[in-house]
């Protein structure tokens, strides 16, 4: 029991360490880029613009508050809200899928979001303004995430193989309609590949809150059922005897994960590899419980996401978009621990 | 109503798409028994075991389990009940053997809440009866089938219910193993009131375990009844289409088949 308490402890300590470099590395990267700007003033603008203590800004440049609240912050937070995001959806479709190698868009998500997106780039819809890109993106997702599940459903029950299959026929069907788009989109076709490749470009306080919103409800609901996730991967038969209603959960599970996903893509066009390569990460380190797994993908995914973002906003000479980028990084390494997790013989 | 039986299956019938896996099955499961399932490959002995687990349901008919409509149960309360023993035993992400072992006392632990010390008891009490002690922190990924089927078994031992059904359950297991967990299983059908019902290839082990045992063939029963009455000649010809002889072996002290090349 002593032990048990012990580990209670150190992971206590893991969460409060990884919360604090997710802190440490938001205040260091609103304080990077064109004008650069010291940890300590940021801590004192976003005080005094929570607290209204304006004597904190005196002897500060007068264009540090807006770079910082209406520039910087809200890019920064949303990329961290959907490392997070796109990182709780991958260790949810691994885990319901019952296969290490599903991710976010294994289901065709990401092509259904980038379907809708294109669709409403090519017809250069804007009735709500900046918003209608993200609202086509999402009804995309939805509506994919609702015919795979269609397809792959027979009497009420639905099982990963055939979720898997459904998803990559659809979501090869909406590459090809893809293509189709941009081959007729004449000069909308850069716009279209570049939302594709996803970036966190003019992000604003709205985005942060929509994504935050999502991400926080999927979170807690996966958080909920995350023991009765663990049971599962025992199997449909072993988990309904050990009283798990295994068709309902998995239903739970995919839409939660889904509408995560979903909320995240629309914001963020499509950004590869987080969802793949942080939970494999993340049970190198605390393991297959997702109870662990859970908190610690998203804190990491955050961080990483972050990372990644300010490399691009702030180091590279230009900027390239971070879908690119995470695609370049997240791939290689990706290789590397499934290597070296061959070689230990742990698979997952 | 006959209130002996533990389990009251009344002409149940169970289709997947167009074939039919069970037909017009009815039978009654005494309690503290140890039940032995025999037939031919795909005559529905999965398909029964999973009907009485609840995994599935019955197209129609009834079955009812201590005088109770099994579908009237709670999925969780049913769990407190009736553990199964899986034919297939594969797990793809590295949880250890004790964690594994410890999700037996899932339906015993509220949400949220660490497992209580009679859990921790029961798990490190089973791993050691399985022998198991030596695994405990290994990952279950890394196991041979065998063993990994000895973790399936002691995580349904864990799960420590009045009814134990076992499909197949020891069969990548060597002799040793085999035969300790089927008297671990027929142990507890003594002391612990236990019922077992268990789909098994070997005529020999159902003959050297089983109290009663129960012939299948296409979604029927085809013979139940008390060993000595129904592990026959007969039956064996009639379910398998193999000549056999079966006679009293007095170092197993139990019936036994033995076959011959044709």
């Amino acid at each position: 029991m002593l032990k048990k308490q012990g580990v209670g402890a150190t992971r206590g300590l893991q969460t409060l360490c990884f919360i604090s470099l997710l802190l440490a590395c938001i205040i260091l990267s609103t304080g990077m880029g064109y004008i650069e700007i010291s940890p300590l003033q940021v801590i004192k603008v976003v005080i005094s613009r929570i607290t209204g203590a304006s004597d904190l800004l005196q002897g500060m440049d007068s264009v540090f508050p807006y770079v910082i609240m209406d520039v910087r912050l809200p890019r920064i937070l949303t990329s961290a809200i959907v490392g997070a995001g796109l990182s709780v959806a991958g260790v949810i479709f691994q885990g319901i899928l019952l296969n290490p190698l599903a991710d976010p868009y294994t289901l065709g998500i990401s092509a259904g979001a980038a379907f809708g997106a294109s669709i409403a780039l090519l017809l250069d819809v804007m009735f709500i303004g900046c918003y209608t890109v993200p609202l086509f993106a999402f009804i995309g997702a939805v509506l994919t995430l609702l015919a795979v599940m269609f397809i792959s459903s027979s009497g009420g029950r639905t099982s990963s193989n055939n979720l898997i299959l459904s998803g990559i026929i659809v979501a090869a069907i909406l590459s090809a309609g893809i293509s189709f788009i941009k081959y007729v989109a004449d000069e909308q076709v850069s716009i279209i590949i570049f939302w594709l490749m996803g970036s966190f470009g003019s992000k604003s306080w709205t985005d942060v809150f929509l994504t935050f919103l999502f991400v926080l409800t999927g979170f807690v609901i996966c958080l909920f059922f995350a023991r009765d996730l663990n049971i599962m991967i025992l199997g449909d038969r072993s988990a309904g005897s050990l009283g798990i209603e295994t068709n309902r959960l998995r239903i739970v599970l995919l839409v939660t994960a889904s509408l995560i996903t979903a909320g995240c893509v629309s914001v963020s066009g499509i950004i590869g590899f987080v969802g793949l390569v942080i939970p494999h990460l993340m049970r190198f380190f605390v393991g297959p419980d997702n109870r662990k797994l859970l908190p610690a993908s998203a804190l990491v995914g955050a961080i990483l996401l972050l990372a990644a973002d300010t490399i691009t906003r702030a180091v590279l000479p230009t900027e390239i978009p971070v879908g690119v980028l995470t695609a370049l990084i997240g791939g290689p390494f990706f290789c590397y621990i499934f290597r070296k997790r061959r070689i230990l013989k742990t698979y997952g | 109503m006959d209130r002996k039986s533990l389990f009251e299956i009344r002409h149940i019938n169970f289709c997947y798409e167009k074939t039919v896996a069970i037909e017009g099955l009815s039978l009654d499961i005494e309690p503290c028994k140890f039940y032995g399932i025999v037939g031919p490959n795909g005559c529905g002995k999965t398909t029964l075991l999973d009907l009485l687990v609840r995994n599935k349901a019955p197209g129609s008919g009834a079955i009812r389990y201590s005088g109770r409509e099994l579908r009237e149960y709670n999925r969780r309360e049913l769990a407190r009940e009736i553990a199964l023993v899986p034919q297939d035993f594969y797990i793809n992400f590295p949880f250890t053997v004790r964690e594994i072992v410890l999700m037996g006392r899932h339906p015993y632990i509220p949400r949220f809440a660490p497992p209580s010390a009679k859990d921790i008891g029961i798990v490190d009490e089973i791993m050691e009866r399985m022998e198991l002690d030596g695994f405990k922190e290994k990952y279950v990924t890394e196991l041979s089938g065998g063993e990994k089927q000895r973790v399936v078994f002691a995580r349904a031992f864990a799960q420590d219910t009045p009814v134990l059904l076992l499909d197949e359950g020891t069969s990548n297991m060597d002799i040793q193993h085999t035969l300790h967990t089927l008297n671990m299983a027929a142990e507890s059908v003594r002391l612990k009131k236990r019922t077992v019902i268990a789909a098994l290839h070997n005529l020999n082990l159902a003959a050297a375990f089983c109290d009663n045992v129960i012939f299948m063939k296409t979604g029927r029963i085809v013979s139940e009844g008390k060993l000595d009455d129904a592990l026959t000649e007969k039956n064996i010809k009639d379910v398998f289409q193999v000549d056999s002889r079966v006679y009293f072996d007095r170092y197993s002290n139990s019936k036994q088949v033995v076959f011959r090349k044709i």
